[in-house]
């Protein structure tokens, strides 16, 4: 099961201190892991405050990535290219992906695998919990990205993304419902596909 | 609670008027769009109003999806949110939509919010109507898999047996023909004689076999909708309410004849429970399945299922994507196959067979790696039940695919997780674990960032007597394997003739055929054929060009922290004779590390914080090792070169040679100690520093000093040569600025360490307690001595004094002995 989909920068931003990120969509599957586990901390916070630490713990993932695929940028040394709009296979081709462990209370309660695609100068994130079957959540997410980028033209300026959020909510509602990975096959994926274009 | 901006009330205000309208068009959903942005795009929460909150609702339920979408989304950031009960009323025909369920399960707050959305949820699958419209139920499964995540205990005994029950039907017994044949309208002229499609494989010919995710059709039936969405979550419905059966022998012994018995029966024409059509097969024991609770019938089919997935994971499928799938398929039938077996062992006899056959069938193809882990996993748990020898597994996962794959990180971070879950049945039964060790560090030293934590797991379990000193050795190599792993890629890469390109030279000495076995020796796959080269020191000159690329500066940054884990291993595993060996392991690597400018002065750092803590743990490791101490400590290049290690070097040595900790210790060894020490000593404040070398630190010249004073009063002899060089220092420094020290105030410091010194030293007795004080005083027991607890005692005589002071408040405080302390 996916916990959540998320997507942030990972260039730098004149508005924000470097080694920061802005989250630019975000999407938490299910209720507030806080009030299902057993511990003190499901009496001590309201409302409010759950909400509060959700969304750091979101920003703690974002920042996170964000260093991770620096690094890897830096280290396979290969210059920075931008794709630009018209180019979106060559930019999913050329996407850097990876994985990031987040270990038990760093920051959710349980493990949790972060897998990323990094494309220009975003970056798409699923949070898987870490048993989860690695090669179909690899599969969900790259189809999920090619959607953003042919279908919701993100390979732009980051900012569309965030008038977009019930269109990226509707593509999660078909391809990652709830949270749930699917083995769909090309037949299946085509159907849904067709479902999504009329709903455009 | 927040002031809400100007603009959003603005906003809220003209969606209420929007609202208030019958028809919803573009401006609504603009509207709610730019609602929803402002009310997330702050991490602190905006109370919507609870009007807009009512007027909101019915949206839920609205025919035009993406104001679902939007409603959902909006009031899911709505706190607090009281609607629950009305959306429960508002939905008129017992349907929860997918939106509206998403918003009920964001906002549950208890187990019962859970079990109420779950009971509502079931109600409606068992009362649907047999027309419906398509995906109105299929978020169904997936929402009771979040709340088996959260909560498994919201679902009742009934809810998992219709469930199971369920499941069993759309997994085994989905409709094999192709959907939407004859619902073409009101037409069946000409159209009445269609017969429906079968479904098909995905290399293109007719399935002959129940349906499964990689069947095919040109439309799907809702049945098969459901198919995909049961199997998707079989194996988490499988894990949280099979639990492993704890059963006695005669249980597994019946268990096994039972499914034995019914193996030989089951066949495709098992029919469902729900389809009343008749048994094609008729045979006493085919209708046995029936007998078998809901549980175990699940178990039963998800088997068969399993297996039909890696049959037809066979065939060749004419599109990528269905390619991958096919992977996914593997790696997800061989797990549930693993779940199924752990909870009923009966069933390995039955699957190994095929497990085997798949392995035969992926070993020798690289593409499938990631497919073969769960496959080892399989054998790691059931290897020895079936009596199955699983070397070449074990050879293949820890020998070929590190070396070969070491730059997959997908890879990487699946290898390793399995490492780290079965780290303990891993040492016992595969022992190419600790064999392997440097082939499973290559993926450290590719891609260190990403893979650190699991090694910071992994790495304890790799220190053993026989490989410690070898681990030591490659760990501090491991950015030298950074760079020769990034070598060996590009140079299958780039044409031998190929003289474009920087680091020529360093490809050139890669490809020389005399200096091929030094980097062989960094890429080995196993251990045990030797420590370390003798000719480091030209592998460190070779590679010193690759001092500067990124990936080698990300893995040295990463050395001190697993050295730091490795001495706290080691010291629980090695006896004394091997942590002197590691002691000089410290010595000589000290000078033999790869030129990278930080990285000399962190594993420098860390060797002498970690000298420091064995020799204090072991005190006669001194004495042991005290001859390449000495040799160490007598070389004045050491000084300027490796200032912190000499330091220490010289810390331990004026600490622990004495015959209080090793009973050898003699008079003589002391004495050609001191007169080490007091060579150098003399040399380094004699004369400016070599060209290139900064002056010496002070804490180097002042630990010099408290050595030679340390050891002057173990042997009282000596004295009369400490007091006469420190009164000479005296006099050299009184001149003012000295060649050797910048600052005067640390000349001053020095100068005024060496007078106390040396008044000390005039009273030998004295000195002698003062200098090597009894361990009693060094490590101070506190609580657990009731001779020194002082705080404790000062504490109980306050409380008495007070309880004395208010019961009498006449007479004065009687005088206590421990008052005049």
């Amino acid at each position: 099961m996916v916990v959540a989909f998320l997507i942030h920068t990972v260039c730098p931003i004149g508005a924000l201190a470097p080694g920061e990120s802005r989250v630019l969509y975000s999407r938490v599957f299910g209720p507030d892991e806080t009030l299902f586990q057993d511990g003190s901390l499901r009496r001590q916070l309201n409302a409010e405050e759950r909400r509060l630490l959700s969304a750091e713990k979101i920003a703690i993932v974002a920042r996170q990535v964000q260093s991770a695929v620096g690094l890897r940028r830096e280290a396979s040394g290969r210059p920075p290219t931008e794709a630009l709009p018209g180019e979106e296979a060559l930019a999913l081709q050329e996407a850097e992906s990876g994985v990031l462990r987040l270990c038990r209370g760093d920051p959710y309660w349980r493990e949790l695998s972060a897998m990323w695609f990094a494309v220009n100068s975003l970056a798409f994130v699923m949070l898987c919990e870490h048993h989860e079957n690695p090669l179909l959540a690899e599969g969900t997410l790259r189809s999920l990205v090619r959607h953003c980028l042919e279908h919701l033209h993100m390979l732009g300026q980051g900012s569309e993304v965030l008038l977009k959020s019930s269109r990226v909510d509707i593509l999660l509602s078909r391809l990652l419902p709830h949270g749930q990975l699917l083995f769909l096959n090309h037949r299946f994926a085509q159907s849904l596909e067709k479902d999504l274009a009329t709903l455009k | 609670m927040y002031s809400h901006g100007s603009e959003s009330l603005i906003k809220q205000a003209r969606l209420i008027k929007l609202l208030q309208g019958k028809e919803y068009g573009h401006e609504t959903v603009d509207s709610l769009q730019r609602l929803h942005l402002i009310l997330s795009a702050t991490k602190y929460t905006r109370t919507l109003p609870l009007e807009l909150q009512k007027r909101l609702l019915p949206l839920l339920f609205s025919p035009v999806e993406q104001l679902q979408v939007l409603s959902s989304a909006v009031l899911r950031e709505a706190l607090p949110f009281t609607g629950q009960a009305d959306i429960y009323k508002q939905d008129s025909n017992g349907q929860l939509n997918s939106h509206a369920a998403a918003l009920l399960l964001s906002q549950a707050e208890s187990r019962d919010d859970l079990s109420a959305l779950c009971a509502q949820l079931l109600r409606s699958l068992e009362n649907r109507p047999s027309e419906g419209p398509n995906y109105s139920f299929t978020h169904t499964l997936p929402i009771v898999n979040i709340i088996l995540t959260h909560s498994p205990e919201s679902l009742t005994e009934d809810n998992i047996t219709l469930l199971s029950k369920k499941l069993v039907d759309w997994l085994r017994y989905a409709s094999t023909t192709q959907g939407g044949g004859a619902s073409s309208g009101g037409f069946f002229t000409g159209s009445r004689s269609r017969q429906p499609l079968p479904i098909a494989e995905l290399d293109g010919t007719v399935s002959g076999d129940f349906f499964t995710v990689l069947c095919v059709g040109q439309v799907f039936t809702e049945d098969q909708w459901m198919n995909v969405y049961s199997f998707s979550m079989l194996r988490h419905w499988l894990l949280t309410f099979h639990s492993v059966s704890g059963g006695t022998i005669t249980d597994a012994a019946n268990k096994l004849q039972l499914s034995l018995s019914l193996s030989h029966s089951f066949s495709n024409d098992d029919r469902s429970e729900i389809d009343g059509s008749v048994v094609s097969m008729v045979s006493a024991t085919s209708s046995s399945s029936r007998l078998l609770p809901p549980k175990e019938r699940l178990r039963e089919k998800a088997f068969q299922y399993c297996q039909r997935l890696i049959e037809q994971s066979d065939r060749k499928a004419q599109k990528r994507t269905d390619m991958d799938l096919q992977k996914a398929c593997l790696v997800e039938a061989v797990s549930i196959l693993d779940c199924v077996c752990v909870e009923d062992a009966s069933f390995v006899y039955r699957v190994f067979p095929c497990i085997k056959a798949l392995f035969g069938r992926l070993s020798s193809d690289l593409t499938f790696t990631r497919v073969l882990l769960p496959v080892a996993q399989f054998y790691l748990n059931h290897g020895e039940m079936a009596a199955v020898d699983c070397d070449y597994v074990w050879n293949l996962v820890l020998g070929r695919y590190p070396a070969e794959l070491f730059n997959d990180p997908f890879l990487a971070h699946e290898l390793l997780r399995f490492l780290r879950l079965n780290l303990e049945n891993v040492q016992l039964q595969v022992p190419q674990y600790t064999r392997n060790f440097p082939n499973i560090l290559k993926f450290l030293a590719w891609d260190s960032p990403a893979v650190v934590d699991d090694f910071v797991d992994l790495l304890p379990s790799m220190v053993t007597p026989a490989s410690a000193l070898e681990l030591l050795h490659t760990l501090l190599d491991l950015p030298c394997l950074s760079a020769t792993l990034l070598l060996q890629l590009r140079s299958m890469f780039l044409p031998i003739s190929d003289s474009g390109g920087r680091n020529l030279a360093l490809m050139d000495a890669f490809r020389n055929p005399s200096y091929r076995g030094l980097f062989l020796f960094l890429l080995r796959s196993e251990a045990g054929s030797g420590d370390t080269i003798d000719r480091l020191s030209t592998l460190l000159e070779l590679l010193s060009e690759a001092a500067d690329w990124p990936r080698v500066v990300q893995c040295a940054q990463i050395v001190p922290i697993l050295l730091h884990i490795f001495f706290n291993t080691v010291v629980k595993v090695a006896d004394k004779k091997l942590l002197g060996q590691v002691i000089l392991v410290l010595l000589e690597r000290s000078s033999l590390l790869l030129n990278i400018p930080k990285y000399i002065t962190e594993i420098h750092r860390v060797f002498s914080l970690q000298l420091t803590s064995l020799c204090k743990l072991h005190p006669s490791l001194v004495m042991d090792q005290s001859h390449e101490l000495l040799e160490f400590a007598g070389a004045t290049s050491n000084v300027y070169s490796k200032q912190e290690i000499y330091t220490h070097v010289v810390l331990v040595l004026g600490e622990y040679l004495s015959v209080s900790y090793d009973a050898r210790c003699s008079v003589k060894l002391i004495t050609s100690c001191f007169e080490t020490l007091e060579a150098v000593l003399f040399e380094i404040t004699s004369s400016a520093p070599p060209p290139g070398a900064s002056c010496p630190a002070p804490r180097v010249i002042t630990t010099l000093i408290s050595a030679l004073a340390k050891l002057a009063s173990r042997s009282h002899d000596l004295i009369p040569r400490v007091s006469l060089f420190l009164s000479k220092l005296r006099k050299v420094s009184s001149g003012g600025s000295v060649s050797w020290c910048e600052d005067e105030e640390d000349l001053a410091s020095i100068v005024t360490l060496g007078e106390e010194l040396c008044a000390l030293l005039k009273t030998p007795g004295v000195a002698q307690s003062v200098l090597n004080p009894p361990p009693h005083v060094t490590t101070p027991q506190w609580h657990q001595d009731a001779n020194v607890a002082m705080p404790l005692q000062l504490r109980a005589l306050t409380t008495l004094m007070q309880g004395h002071t208010s019961r009498s408040q006449q007479t004065p405080t009687s005088p206590s002995p421990y008052t005049s302390m």
